[in-house]
């Protein structure tokens, strides 16, 4: 049973169309990831089951109560976390808790003791009682996080959570909410532009683009579905383009090639098989190499299949993208 | 029901204890209401010597002065919550059971009781420069409860206001825009009687002269209660008809965000 249910959801702003019939479920108890580049309507869908926005079209439902006809029963069942602050920093950390909690009607004594817990849990103890307005950015991003749990909600949302962490105090983040997550019936509704974090945190995912979903799937199975790694080619000249396309479309093996300017990308089951005859072949049909590696799967090809272009072409550059693995060999 | 009186309260705490720990605003708004007050009492005294007057010119200016207070003091009400929306806050709460009624009506106590301290500390100021009403002391809370009244309509409009423009500079754009005619169409500084025509028709329609009278009226020697009741009921629907609108308000505002 589905505890999220989005169908044909759409929304426009003036004449921009944010969403485009976008629809997905979401299991109960999992970590569910909305993936895309900035734009491409994550923080809208987001706002639509926080009830915060209104769709103009399609229906949504969360914890079973749909957005529209019985807002204050999902707002009563959701935490959100929005891509900005929503903490109060005239307020101190422990005020910002416990003032969450209560305007839930959780009783005053349960929500000191909650926040105590979570002070705890995010390691905030220390600075509780000074105003959230003199905490380090790092500081403020948790306790965000941590107010949108106190309240022990079945479902939150985190939008883009850790954009403007450093990689540590991201993985520590993650680390807390995952440990505070697991084994609690929770679901999170995540979403991201890092497609590692995406790889590594969501049980499911779906790829936005454009206001639609592009793929949906388990990480590794969307990974999979590719049929295996790629043979990357970077060639001296995009003139060469089309001649090294036809040359690597012919190697047995070889699933697909996409070209990019002087890039070239040949998925195969075998790439480590693959690459040593691409680069007789190439050599034989005289197209001068700048370099050849071997890229494991990522979710960057998938998204690269699906939404047509590659991801940093779409986006900002985002620097916690999966890069691409593997060993160049010399041309 | 008792959640969102609940919820009203944990609200009003809220923006009180910010009061508090940025007294400076605080003193802002205490010195404003007492520089109208002598200011005009001393740079126009000899206006209260013109026919229409009755006592001296300050004690007929001290309840408009009151009822200025409150409004000038909720017209900026709307500013908190445009800075709550610029920081995230208001969608924060908004994504929480908390009722819309019980955003406004905080952001309406917490007006209230600024100008209930506002209005005694002018009470009180005008006494020490001599002013004695010649009514009972029953004038003083009546005036202060009529300055609530129009704090919680103004609080109201500039809430809806905040809402719906979202930004401060529009916001504060509106409220003088709307400050200025109201102050100087109404008999704040001026007996009516002393007004050109055109003036004392427009006050009739003037909120902020509804206030004025009716606390003249209760600190008067033998105040006609009945008009003091009608201003305060007028008041009243108004305050509660633009309390609904600014519940209304966050509606548009959750179709266009």
């Amino acid at each position: 049973m589905p505890v999220i249910e989005a169908s044909g959801l759409t929304k426009s702003y003036r004449r921009v169309r944010a969403l485009d019939g976008v629809s997905f479920d979401v299991a109960s108890g999992t970590v569910f990831a909305l993936l895309g580049p900035n734009g491409a309507g994550k923080s809208t869908t987001v706002r639509i089951l926080s009830t915060l926005s209104r769709p103009d079209g399609g229906t949504a439902s969360v914890a079973g109560f749909d957005v529209l006809r019985q807002p204050a029963a999902v707002r009563a069942a959701i935490g959100y976390v929005a891509q900005r602050p929503g903490f109060d920093p005239m307020a101190t950390g422990r005020e910002n808790l416990v003032l969450t909690a209560r305007l839930r009607g959780v009783s005053r004594r349960d929500a000191g003791r909650r926040a105590t817990e979570l002070l705890d849990a995010f390691d905030l103890s220390g600075h509780a009682d000074r105003l959230a307005r003199t905490w380090s950015g790092g500081m403020q991003r948790k306790l965000d996080v941590a107010m949108g749990l106190v309240h022990e909600p079945r479902v939150l949302y985190l939008d883009e959570p850790t954009t403007g962490l450093d990689p540590e105090a991201r993985t520590q983040l993650w680390a807390t909410v995952l440990r505070l997550v697991r084994g609690s019936g929770l679901t999170v509704v995540l979403t991201t532009h890092y497609l590692e974090e995406a790889d590594q945190m969501a049980d499911r995912l779906v790829i936005v683009d454009s206001g639609r979903v592009v793929a949906a799937g388990e990480p590794a199975a969307l990974k999979a579905d590719l049929g295996g790694d790629t043979v990357q080619v970077d060639l001296r000249s995009a003139d060469d383009g089309v001649r090294a396309e036809r040359v690597l479309e012919s190697l047995p093996g070889v699933v697909h090639v996409r070209r990019d300017d002087a890039r070239l990308r040949a998925r195969a089951r075998d790439a480590a098989g693959v690459l040593p005859r691409a680069l007789d072949e190439l050599r034989r049909a005289d197209v001068p190499l700048l370099g050849a590696a071997i890229a494991r799967a990522s979710l960057d090809d998938v998204y690269l299949r699906y939404a047509g272009r590659a991801f940093q072409a779409s986006g900002d550059p985002s620097p916690g993208r999966t890069m691409a693995s593997g060993a160049g060999v010399p041309a | 029901m008792t959640l969102a009186l609940t919820q009203t309260g944990l609200l009003t705490a809220r923006s009180l204890r910010t009061l508090g720990r940025q007294p400076v605003y605080l003193a802002f708004s205490l010195v404003q209401p007492l520089l109208w007050l002598l200011l005009f009492g001393h740079v126009f005294t000899a206006i209260g010597r013109l026919p229409g007057f009755g006592g001296s010119y300050l004690e007929f200016l001290t309840p408009g002065i009151v009822a200025m207070t409150a409004m000038l003091t909720a017209n900026w009400a709307g500013t908190t919550f445009v800075q709550d929306i610029d920081r995230g806050v208001m969608d924060r709460t908004l994504s929480s059971p908390t009722r819309r009624g019980a955003i406004v009506a905080a952001s309406i106590a917490h007006q209230g009781i600024s100008v209930v301290i506002l209005g005694a500390l002018v009470f009180g100021v005008a006494g020490l420069a001599g002013v004695r009403f010649p009514g009972s002391w029953v004038g003083v809370p009546v005036t202060l409860g009529l300055a609530v009244l129009l704090a919680a309509a103004f609080t109201a409009l500039s809430d809806a206001l905040a809402v719906l423009v979202r930004s401060q500079e529009a916001l504060i754009g509106l409220s003088q825009f709307l400050a200025l005619p109201l102050s100087f169409l109404s008999s704040v500084l001026m007996a009516p009687g002393l007004m050109p025509s055109w003036v004392a028709s427009a006050a009739r329609w003037n909120p902020l002269d509804w206030a004025a009278t009716g606390s003249r009226e209760a600190l008067s020697a033998s105040p006609d209660w009945g008009l003091v009741t009608r201003d305060a009921v007028q008041l009243a629907v108004l305050a509660l008809v633009l309390a609904v609108g600014a519940v209304g308000a966050f509606r548009a505002y959750q179709r266009s965000s």
